[in-house]
Parts: structure tokens; sequence; C-alpha cells
């Protein structure tokens, strides 16, 4: 089979990686800060650097799509916290915050949990255990034409279904990480459009958590409405 | 243009390809801003000079004072750089450029012709509105750190107004990415292709509709009056900016110039054909001769540049717009710009949203339907259509080999 897509000859500096390598740093020492000062004003710019490097790493990946969702409800809602809930309720005492050893106990163990949940979650991920997506998708298209040839060789004729398959894989092949925001927005109605090649059973797609979110968003607003409606202190003879 | 440039190097060496592809587009957009900046700046005095019956500068550089802006920017980059005791030193002086960088990254995504753009991102729309909401950043860092009450109450007003207008320019730009079904800009240009009445606008008597909400919004988040409470001159000094000059002060003027031109081409991608002019003069000679000029890449770059001017002047009017507008409404009250926002460019953008989704789904005719140039969904990507090429490529390179039936591959 000729390769049909660009291999990827070896760079002589491996931009991607050192790419990640500078964004992640920035993310993760700009969160270090959030965790060290004391002016809160100040966590909060940092907290924005932090969370806008981790929309570059999204970019870095190829997932435009949650990488600019990021920007927008992570980054445009920290500066909103930043106003609403720091800059308005904010006294004295809280503008310039002082971490406890309990604090910091609790924190670390908070967040050593999370991370051992994270870390262990990240390696159970099958796709995530090679580096190189491209080459796994490349092969995956390239081993399903040679069934094909095979079969054609044997006689028998390539039906609807199998074209549609070599179709996919190609597209997927092409087309490199999942990054089509079509295929988000069908999974979170479904339809899992980036592995609707695969035979697997169970991939349903993420309607119910939407729901759930969905629902939950609501109750919020609700009660963000009902908390901030304009408190009226009704007194017999009061009305009109 | 990474590509071309990538050309040049020796295998394993490509990157420094892209690196200068990326100098000279970062070189490029930087020069849109302060370019757009010095032009409209002094637009800026010429236009108000004359709506307030005045003449503007007229003697900096000749009869019509263009140079002014040039007298401008001497003056500033010469003025000492003072900070206020009681400010917070690093964020005051990181807030100027906040928020330029804000306004530029912007531009990163902004197609100025059919292709030409720096990030062909297939949620640039998205991607634009995303970054746009983030000038307001810097303005709120400006604010706070600069210890003072004016400083905070204009970064407080800017920040209730921009979180608010937010909210109507997000359905009012929902609308067009409904009709083109993607978000790509390059694909919405590219489908308002032909005679000007493809242009969106055109499209429904709702988009129409849809168009003045988007404007007064983009208005409003570019923080221009009658919107810019955030400045308040009369009532605030000089808002967040009290405690800037020179240099630092300069900068977010061209933030703000930037993102005046920012929301202009927008909404003349969106709207009003992006780079397509009026009437399709490139494209029809393409169409007539499609073996000489179809495939010849002087005559589509010709094409593309003079996209390039279409798209400038259509901004360029939008900006002029924003002048006229600023220079002729009187200043609004912070409820009035809430009930603005909250009571009028809310429900109506919502309704025209509904109005277009029904016009669009019944496909009812409108102006847009008198000289089609070609199908819209056609020209939106298809991520299948890529897989259905190449699955043909190798369907063929397979049938090379062994004998496969005609009726197989269509």
């Amino acid at each position: 089979m000729t390769p049909l897509f660009a291999a990827t000859t070896e760079a002589a500096i491996n931009w991607h990686t050192l790419m990640f390598y500078v964004v992640s740093l920035c993310a993760c020492s700009f969160a270090v800060i959030v965790a060290m000062t004391n002016n809160i004003v100040r966590m909060a710019f940092a907290l924005i650097v932090s969370l806008a490097a981790t929309s570059g790493l999204l970019f870095l990946a190829g997932a435009y799509f949650v990488g600019a969702m990021q920007l927008m409800i992570y980054v445009g809602g920290t500066v909103v916290l930043l106003i609403f809930g720091v800059m308005l309720t904010a006294q004295k005492a809280f503008i310039t915050m002082r971490t406890n050893a309990g604090d910091w106990l609790v924190g670390l163990l908070v967040g050593g949990t999370l991370l051992a949940v994270l870390v262990q979650l990240v390696f159970l991920i099958p796709e995530w255990q090679s580096a190189d997506y491209q080459s796994t998708s490349d092969a995956q298209l390239i081993a399903f034409a040679n069934e094909l040839k095979s079969q054609q060789d044997r006689g028998e004729e390539i039906t609807a279904e199998q074209r549609r398959r070599l179709e996919l894989l190609a597209a997927k092949a092409s087309e490199g990480m999942p990054q089509r925001t079509g295929e988000i927005g069908l999974a979170l109605i479904g339809v899992r459009a980036d592995k609707i090649e695969s035979n697997e059973k169970g991939l349903a797609g993420y309607l119910l958590p939407f729901e759930i979110i969905s629902v939950h968003l609501l109750v919020v607003l609700v009660g963000a409405a009902y908390l901030a409606r304009a408190k009226r202190h009704h007194q017999r003879g009061d009305q009109a | 243009m990474g590509e071309f440039f990538a050309g040049w190097f020796p295998a394993g060496w490509e990157f420094l390809g892209y690196t200068i592809a990326a100098l000279v587009q970062a070189f490029l957009l930087v020069n849109v801003i302060a370019l757009g900046a010095f032009v409209f700046i002094w637009a800026e005095r010429k236009v108000s000079g004359r709506i307030q019956d005045r003449l503007g500068p007229t003697r900096t550089g000749g009869a019509f004072g263009w140079l002014q802006s040039l007298a401008d920017g001497i003056k500033l980059l010469s003025k000492e750089d003072l900070m206020p005791k009681d400010a917070d030193p690093i964020l005051f002086k990181l807030a100027p450029y906040v928020a330029f960088a804000a306004s530029f990254s912007a531009f990163m995504a902004l197609p100025f012709a059919s292709g030409w753009v720096a990030l062909h991102l297939n949620i640039g729309l998205f991607f634009l509105i995303a970054v746009l909401g983030l000038e307001v950043f810097g303005v709120i860092l400006a604010g706070y750190s600069s210890g003072s009450k004016w400083s905070l109450f204009g970064a407080m007003r800017q920040a209730a107004q921009v979180v608010s207008y937010e909210v109507p320019l997000g359905i009012c730009v929902i609308v067009p990415l409904m009709i083109c079904g993607t978000m790509d800009l390059v694909a919405i240009g590219d489908q308002q292709r032909g005679l000007f009445t493809n242009w969106l606008i055109f499209h429904d008597p709702f988009i129409f509709i849809v168009f003045w909400v988007y404007f007064t919004c983009a208005v409003a988040s570019v923080n221009r009056a009658p919107f810019d409470l955030a400045e308040a001159e009369s009532e605030l000094v000089a808002g967040f900016l009290t405690e800037y000059s020179g240099m630092r002060w300069s900068l977010f003027f061209m933030a703000e110039y930037g993102s005046m031109i920012l929301v202009s081409a927008l909404a003349a991608i969106l709207f009003f054909g992006g780079w397509n002019g009026p009437i399709p003069v490139f494209s029809a000679l393409m169409d007539w001769y499609p073996d000489y000029l179809g495939n010849c890449w002087w005559f589509s770059s010709i094409a593309n540049v003079f996209g390039v001017l279409c798209l400038l002047v259509k901004a360029s009017i939008g900006v002029i717009a924003m002048m006229w507008v600023r220079w002729t409404f009187p200043r609004l009250r912070v409820d009035q710009v809430i009930t603005m926002c909250l009571k009028y460019c809310v429900p109506v953008a919502a309704v025209c949203l509904l109005g277009v989704m029904f016009w669009t789904a019944l496909g009812v005719p409108f102006f847009n339907d008198l000289a089609p140039a070609q199908e819209r969904a056609l020209v939106r990507e298809g991520w299948f259509r890529t897989g259905e090429k190449q699955a043909k490529a190798l369907l063929e390179s397979l049938s090379s080999s062994t004998d496969i039936e005609e009726g197989e591959v269509e």
C-alpha cells in the first residue's frame, strides 16, 4: 500500500513538544502563583493566565472548539468572578489572604487525591497510550483498505457499508485529531460521530450528562434570580 | 504561506519556514492595527470637526492635516510615564498589554480575503467572540490597579456593560452562523459569493434587523460613545484611563481602535459579503474563461487583493459610522445602557433568531434567491467530503491492481 498521507519526517527539533512544554510550564507555574500570592486580584490575574495557557494547550492539540470554549467560559468566567465575586464583596481582610497550616493540609489532601485519580484515569484510556495518534489512524486505514483488497481478490463485492467505513477512516486519518464542532454537538445529543466506524456497543454519546447539566444550570439560574431579586417588604396598606 | 517558506529549508528544518511565516503574519497584523489607528484617529478628528461645523486638523502635513496622528504619536512617546503612589505596580504596568494583546490576538483569526487568514480555524467566529470579550480584562486591571476612585468606577461600569452586551452580541452572531451552517469565517464569506443579493443581510427581513442590533452591541462592546461609560469624561475625569499617560495610554487607544476595526470587519464578513464585491467581476471572468483564468495563480491573487480592498472599505464604512454615532448622540446613563441591552437588544435579537430559523426552515424566498451563485451547502467544508475523496482515490488504486466493477466507484 502506498502511503497516501504525508509521512511525518523526523524534525530536527520537535517543535510541537517544545511548545507543549513551554505552554504547560506557563500553566503550571501560574497555577502555583495563584496558591502563593496573598493579594486576591493578583491571584485572579495569575488564574486567568493559567487558564488561558490551558486553552493554549488545547489549541496545540488541535481541539480548537474546546480551546475557544475554555477561553470563553473559564477565562471569561474568571473575569466575572473577579468583578462580582471579589471586588464587590471583598472586605479588607479578604483582599490580602493569609493561608494557615490547616488550610494547606486540607488543600494538599484534596488536590493530591484529585491528581491521583486523574493520573490513574489518563493511563486507563487506550487511545492515549500511543503518543502518535496519526500513525495509529493511518495504520487503521491501511489495514482496512488491505482487508477490502483481499476481499476483492476473493471476488466478493465491497458493500456500501464497508465503503462508508473506509470513507470515515480516511477522514479521520486526514483530518487528524477529531476537532469538528459538529462532532461535539452530535456527541452531546447522543451520536459519537468520531467513533462511528467502530462496532463497539455503548458509545451512546453524552445525552444524559448533557441533560443533567442543563437542568442543573436552570436550577442555578432560577436560584440566582431568586437571590438577586429586589426584596420587597410588604406592609399592610402598602399595596395599591 | 507556511508551506511556501517551509519549502526553502532542508527536511527536518521546516519549522524555521513556519516561524518565518508566523513572524511575517504577526508583522502584517500589528500594522493593520497600528496603521488603522493612525488613519482612523485622523479620520475621527476630521469627521468630528465636520459634524460640529469645524475644520478639524488643517496644518500638520498639508491641507488635510493627515500627519496629525503622527504628531499625536510623537507627543505621546515623549510624555513622562507616571505611576501613582497607591498603584499596584505589576498590574498597573501589565494592564495596557493585556488589553492590546486581546485585541491583537483576535485579528489572528480574521480572514482578509478568501483563504488569506493568519490562522485558519474551523471555529474562527467563536474564537473571535471569545477573545473579544477578554479585552475588558485589561480595563478592569487598569481600573483596579490605578488606586483611584475614578478608575475603579470606570472599570466596574465597563465590566457590567461588556458582560451584559455579550449576550445579545452572541445571539446576533448565531444568526449568520445558523444560515451558513459553519463557524469558519472563510466559508461564511465564500458562501456569499456572486451578486450583492447573495449577502447575508438580504437573506430575509429578520437578519436585516439583526444587523442593526449587532451594530449597537458592537459599539457597546468596544466601549465607544454613546456607550463610553468607562471613560465618561464629564463624570469620571477619564474613567479607567485617569492615571495613565504616554505610551501606556496610547496602547489602550490602539486596542480600542483595533477592536473597532475588528467588529466592523466581522460585520462585513457576517452580513455584507466580506471580501466579495457587489458585482462579481473576478469570479465571472474565471467562470467565462475557465481554462485560461480558472487555474491561474496570479489572477486569483489579484482577485484576492481586490477582496482585501473590498473588506477594508466595508470595515472602514463601519468605523466611520461608529464615529458618526459617537458625535451625534449624547452619552447614555448607566441604567439606560443596561435597559437598552436587556429590554431591547436581547428580546429583539432572540425574536429575530426565531424568525430567521423559521424562514430558513420553511425555505421562503427573498433577495438571496434572485441570483444564487452556488448552493451554500457545497461551499461549506465537510468532513465527510475529504473522506469521500480519499476513499475514492484508495479504491481507484485498488482497482488499478485488480479488476473492479465499473459501477462500484462512482
